[in-house]
């Protein structure tokens, strides 16, 4: 009985009893519900074009985090830095393509996986060869994102929002309409949506194949910058972000994995809930750090009743 | 010429499909048995023991324990280390409870709850399939590792949050915790992974890997001849998380000495799935050659340059094994999707021929 009250009646009671702190809570889970959508977002865009299920995005993020602070370090301005990143994303994804992709075209799926994983690899270790392991700063203030706090008062309670927060918000969805104009809007964007409702059909009407392929790698490598901008300026940039970015596969199967609303939903729903749970549940009665697995354990209940993930493609099979 | 098979007359569908059905695989396999019951104990140095013949053994029988899951009855999964900590911990649990059980027993035993649990996580893989399904065992690695961490009843509430392995005695012989020495713990091992490489031939060889290989090629096809996929799957899950489960228990008891939570993270699955892959999906013996590459490179990586004279910083090593080790899945995913073991069945089958061409 004791036990049901602390599960079912007190957390309730802790939230309405201090609104603006579960006002607080709520908006930390929803920055970072944000960059889990990001990173998702880049797998997304990743599977429907090819159906490569990319393990490295996760890396990716790290690598461009890594290069652009890298770059700034060796004495190029901040901007310049950001431009030659892109260059390397770029080269990247054109070299991923020409070397990985190009003679795995025709694999099973899971073949296309494993090789990501070793992509993965090879990115782990050549970046602690180039950059070092140890942790960073992100250049935020050099990029122009703001520093400080904004203060609100909420049922006549106290909330502090950071200043970088509220502009990775304000990025992200800038980014994501971006993003949805190019793929609904221009002629590149929709070879890509064709390709990925249809890949023969797709070729057969003469779109290429390989260009394609390299072009959502480097739009996958942009959203990886942006999200290693956004989370580098929060929590530093060092290899622990890689397991954080691995959030974004129970976000995708949530989500679906085909569906960009999807992601972004399942990584919003995610980061609050899984905010909540910690605080809320987790700490008082489990010992904290639930955050390592809650996510993965609420996307496999969701799964069981709905296999295909809440935005996800119907699965119709046939023998 | 040294394999020919001239004179080597089948006449019964039995003789076709028996274990050996060439002589000289069985005389081949006598001689690596012998070298590894005999030889190799008569000549390893402590070194050599610690670092390439243990660890070989233990990640080799993971890797078949993952490979009977995945490369057999298809179902990818992304949680081997998580289950290799459940063996750990039950092992340890079940020495310190009761102190007079005989270690291969418990060792055995700890297996069953591994299987246990890997049956409960296998549960989704009756809704879920492919990716999901491989992002669904994410969440056993990561609900595991932490439940390592936070259930102090499976260290024994001590203060490090770490196991730490006893002495044990068997026969009057130390075979575990700090008294122990490596020969003693090389033949604890190599004794387990040879009985447990002997039944996992033969399930595979048999109708329950008949089963398996019906469910990976397609289930619905499967369930249409009158598989029951959930049975199947069942059994896949729980025969190698029990494998899978020894293996954890043998790589904290005979090799690690000591361990913590995060020794079962997910690099550990990882690696054990990079063995299989560079070895060979759904093959028994790839797992040994994935096993002695995997554990051999970084040792090669260490000593080689050393002989030239050339000295490298040991965290280079480090990162540059990670990038070889990448750069060798993704060769042989172009290469040899089937890994080591494939090429080891064309040099056979050139041997066969051999000294002509056709």
């Amino acid at each position: 009985m004791e036990l049901l009250q602390r599960i079912l009646v007190r957390p309730f009671a802790e939230m309405f009893g201090a609104p603006d702190f579960l006002m607080q809570v709520i908006w930390e889970g929803l920055v970072s519900g944000i960059l889990y959508a990001l990173i998702a977002l880049g797998f997304v865009l990743i599977f429907r074009a090819s159906r490569i299920f990319n393990f490295a995005q996760g890396i990716m993020v790290v690598f461009a985090a890594l290069t652009l602070v890298g770059l700034h370090a060796m004495g190029l301005p901040a901007w310049v830095a950001f431009a030659g990143t892109l260059a390397v994303m770029f080269g990247l994804a054109v070299a991923i393509e020409r070397l990985v992709l190009r003679p795995l075209i025709g694999q099973p799926d899971i073949v296309l996986f494993m090789a990501t994983i070793g992509i993965t690899l090879i990115l782990v270790g050549s970046g602690e060869i180039i950059f070092g392991g140890e942790n960073k700063v992100m250049i935020a203030r050099e990029l122009g994102i703001p520093s400080g706090s904004v203060e609100l008062n909420p049922f006549g309670g106290f909330m502090l929002l950071e200043a970088r927060d509220i502009t990775v918000v304000a990025g992200a969805v800038a980014m994501v309409l971006g993003l949805l104009a190019f793929l609904n809007y221009s002629r590149m964007g929709r070879a890509i949506r064709a390709l990925g409702d249809d890949h023969q059909a797709a070729v057969s009407v003469g779109i290429s194949l390989s260009a394609i392929w390299v072009l959502v790698w480097f739009v996958a490598g942009i959203i990886a910058l942006m999200t290693g901008i956004a989370w580098g300026s929060r929590a530093g940039v060092s290899f622990a972000l890689e397991i954080i970015a691995l959030k974004a596969l129970p976000v995708l199967m949530l989500g679906g994995l085909e569906s960009i609303t999807g992601a972004i939903v399942g990584g919003l729903l995610i980061g609050v809930l899984e905010k909540l749970f910690e605080i809320y549940w987790g700490q008082p009665l489990l010992g904290g750090s639930t955050e390592a697995w809650f996510a993965y354990v609420l996307a496999l209940i969701v799964l069981l009743f709905r296999p295909q993930g809440l935005f996800g493609e119907r699965i119709i099979e046939r023998v | 010429m040294l394999y020919r098979t001239a004179g080597q007359f089948k006449t019964s569908y039995r003789a076709d499909q028996a274990l050996f059905p060439l002589r000289q695989d069985a005389i081949l396999l006598g001689v690596i048995l012998a070298l590894a019951w005999v030889v190799f104990p008569l000549t390893a140095s402590e070194f050599a023991y610690q670092t390439l013949l243990i660890p070989v053994l233990i990640y080799a029988l993971a890797a078949l324990g993952l490979n009977l899951l995945t490369g057999y009855a298809g179902q990818l999964s992304l949680g081997t280390g998580a289950f290799m900590g459940v063996g750990a911990y039950a092992c340890y649990k079940l020495i310190t409870l009761f102190p007079e059980l005989n270690l291969v027993v418990a060792v055995l035993l700890s297996g069953l709850f591994s299987a246990g649990v890997g049956v409960l996580f296998g549960l989704p893989s009756l809704r879920i399939k492919g990716f999901y399904l491989a992002i669904a065992t994410l969440a056993a690695q990561f609900f595991l590792v932490w439940l390592f961490e936070k259930w102090g009843w499976l260290y024994n509430d001590n203060a490090s949050g770490a196991i730490q392995v006893p002495n044990v005695e068997m026969f009057g012989i130390w075979v575990a915790g700090p008294l122990a020495t490596s020969t003693a713990q090389y033949y604890f091992v190599l004794g387990i992974v040879t009985f447990l490489t002997v039944v996992a031939i033969n399930l595979t060889r048999g109708a329950a890997g008949r089963t398996w290989k019906a469910v990976r090629d397609m289930d619905i096809a499967a369930e249409l001849i009158g598989i029951n996929l959930m049975k199947a799957k069942l059994h896949a899950f729980a025969v190698s998380s029990y494998i899978v489960g020894v293996a954890g228990a043998l790589f904290v008891f005979m090799w690690r000495g000591a361990a913590e939570p995060n020794l079962f993270d997910i690099d550990l699955s990882f690696r054990v799935l990079f063995i299989a892959i560079i070895g060979g999906l759904g093959s028994i013996l790839g797992n040994y050659l994935g096993a002695i590459l995997i554990v051999a490179l970084p040792v090669l990586l260490n000593t080689v340059p050393d002989l030239f004279g050339i000295a490298i910083k040991s965290a280079t090593v480090e990162h540059v094994n990670v990038i070889i080790v990448g750069c060798l899945i993704i060769l042989f995913l172009i290469l040899e999707p089937h890994g080591l073991a494939r090429l080891w069945q064309l040099v056979r089958e050139k041997l066969i021929l051999w000294p002509f061409p056709h």
